[in-house]
């Protein structure tokens, strides 16, 4: 059953987004007004305060909230497009190791450019986002080509695949770490902890500028993607390049998990969540799948990241373990609706 | 207009699967091909609708060589329906057929009205809101037809149309088998070539203007229903002995086993 019509999904998650942003902005260990919020944002405040409060409001919590936004939208895309192109609902970066190929590129980029990261943030960081592209495409394709048949994509095989990358890559990274400096150790463990609490003005222009790209990029190919559902040769024959939108797309995803991974570390079920959620509301067409998707991804981790910042406070989470506690039981509550549903029938 | 075919060898990995096949598939006809499991049937729809290469020879479509086509400009004038399709995510029926209008982009309004209209003709119209992963294996493949029929159900600039079809009633029952075959004939009275592999011998009797009997790569024999479905050919081919008789009413021929 469907229940919603996708335009008024997308209306109504565009505004609720930007209720949410207002609300994330007053929240945190000092708690603004409404009011103040307001007279800050259009640079009317007065008073004593009213320094305090356009620090925190401009160089603080809006950088960071931004930075949730667009990382959330860049994983719910990715994991969107990769279920699309696996022909697998079940697909997610972090499940099938794509994740933590990202990680270990990320992770001698750091080593090998040593303190780069601490001289130039900007440079640093593209460094550093360019190895977890590159760790996130080599993995992208290992697993597609294990697991992908003309039959679609064997659950199973991806699965393992993941099991098997993630092992790789775990005992690389304790490798890097065996033998790196003290100082190295540190930037890559803190880094790996996965959390927004670096997000700046600088180093969200090129995430910013990466889910642009994907934001403008990935509605052409909804049509082509709604057709690899159908298979590949399917896809041919109903006059689809192939070879050319899977390169784009594997292409475009490794690109938005390795910049995802690079500024935030491992954040997972994200990518596997939202689209699933999305899909049951809407259905699988990814002409608004991909657009609802990004608006989704970005709520659920702006609203996991104020939490990781309140709850604890003055304290932090890692949010990779909120994304987790609030999107694991919500895809376990997914698949006990599905079978019930599929039971009835 | 035709899909033409010289000479055509297919070799997969050391093996012969086709061999010197030649024949034309007209359009506005039934081609039927017959043929034992393993006789390279599947490999042949293949080969026409450019998903295996051959080795060697040649197939045209339309007059000119099947892969010098542009994937877009292919997809408006031939429709392929495979053995088995896997979907694993939850469209529509409507939103399966709608598939087949992506070659075309002929707007929302004409695409639904193509959609509605390919959905009744295979008797799928209640299916219309379904979810395809939650219908029968027959209810699947029907909508699957629909999806074909919508491709290629206008008349094209590029030439004539074609629809190649992999056993497209193996999972139908008795009264599906009939609307289909009823159906291909239909698309064959309005122009279209229909290119299909079935296993039934009176099916294939019933409905083909042409048959071709496929034997270890190799065609057996060609022609009209009763030069090709002989007591002969059918010993030689499947090893089977068979009787070949009449309908009572309809006088069509029958093979019975």
């Amino acid at each position: 059953m469907r229940y919603v019509a996708p335009q008024a999904l997308i209306a109504a998650l565009l505004s609720a987004l930007l209720g949410l942003l207002c609300l994330a902005l007053t929240l945190g260990t000092v708690e603004l007004s409404v009011g103040d919020l307001g007279r800050t944002l259009i640079g009317q405040a007065q008073g004593p305060r009213a320094d305090t409060l356009h620090t925190i409001v401009f160089d603080i919590r809006l950088p960071r909230i931004l930075m949730a936004l667009c990382i959330g939208a860049i994983l719910a895309l990715s994991g969107a497009v990769m279920q699309g192109l696996f022909r697998n609902p079940l697909a997610d970066p972090s499940l099938i190791g794509v994740s933590s190929g990202a990680s270990v590129g990320a992770s001698l980029a750091i080593v090998f450019t040593g303190g780069l990261l601490q001289a130039n943030a900007l440079m640093g960081l593209s460094v550093v986002a360019f190895g977890a592209f590159a760790g996130g495409l080599l993995a992208t394709l290992l697993v597609y080509r294990l697991a992908t048949s003309e039959f679609g994509t064997s659950v199973t095989t991806m699965l393992l695949a993941g099991i098997a990358i993630g092992a790789i890559a775990g005992s690389l990274n304790g490798l890097l770490s065996y033998f790196s400096n003290d100082a190295l150790l540190r930037q890559m463990s803190i880094w790996q902890m996965g959390n927004l609490s670096t997000a700046n003005w600088s180093r969200l222009l090129p995430v910013a500028v990466a889910l642009c790209v994907l934001l403008v990029a990935l509605p052409r190919v909804g049509l082509a993607l709604n057709a690899l559902l159908l298979g590949e040769s399917e896809a041919r024959h109903l006059g689809i390049n192939v070879q050319r939108i899977k390169r784009q797309l594997i292409i475009a995803t490794a690109l938005g998990i390795g910049m995802a991974v690079a500024v935030a570390g491992l954040i997972g079920f994200v990518g596997l969540v939202v689209p699933h959620l999305i899909r049951l509301l809407i259905g699988p067409d990814h002409r608004w799948l991909l657009p609802a998707s990004a608006l989704g991804g970005a709520m659920l981790l702006i609203i996991a990241d104020t939490l990781a910042r309140v709850v604890a406070s003055p304290a932090e989470l890692p949010i990779g373990i909120l994304t987790a506690l609030i999107g694991a039981p919500l895809f376990i509550g997914l698949l006990v609706r599905q079978r019930r549903e599929l039971q009835l029938w | 207009m035709v899909i033409a075919v010289d000479n055509l060898n297919l070799r997969v990995s050391g093996f012969d699967l086709l061999r010197d096949l030649n024949f034309v598939a007209n359009a506005g006809e039934v081609t039927v091909v017959v043929g034992p499991n393993g006789a390279g049937k599947s490999s042949l729809l293949k080969v026409l609708v450019g998903d295996l290469v051959q080795t060697s020879g040649e197939v045209r479509l339309n007059h000119r060589e099947l892969a010098s086509w542009a994937v877009g400009d292919k997809a408006k004038i031939l429709a392929t329906l495979p053995q088995h399709s896997v979907l694993n995510f939850p469209f529509t029926a409507a939103e399966v057929v709608q598939l087949g209008r992506i070659p075309h982009r002929t707007g929302i309004q004409r695409d639904a009205q193509i959609v509605d209209k390919a959905l009744a003709r295979v008797d799928a119209k209640y299916l219309q809101k379904r979810f395809y992963t939650q219908m029968s294996g027959g209810e699947r493949q029907r909508v699957q037809l629909a999806r074909v029929l919508a491709q290629i159900c206008e008349p094209s600039s590029l030439g004539e149309r074609f629809l190649i079809l992999d056993e497209p009633t193996s999972a139908f029952d008795l009264a599906h088998q009939q609307l289909t075959l009823a159906l291909v004939r239909e698309l064959a009275g309005s122009g279209i070539g229909v290119v299909m592999v079935l296993h039934d011998l009176n099916l294939a009797a019933r409905c083909a203007d042409k048959i071709l009997v496929l034997d270890g790569g190799r065609i057996a024999a060609q022609g009209t229903p009763t030069e090709v479905l002989t007591v002969a050919v059918i010993d030689q081919v499947f090893g089977v002995d068979v009787e070949i008789g009449e309908h009572p009413i309809t006088h069509q021929l029958m093979v019975i086993s």
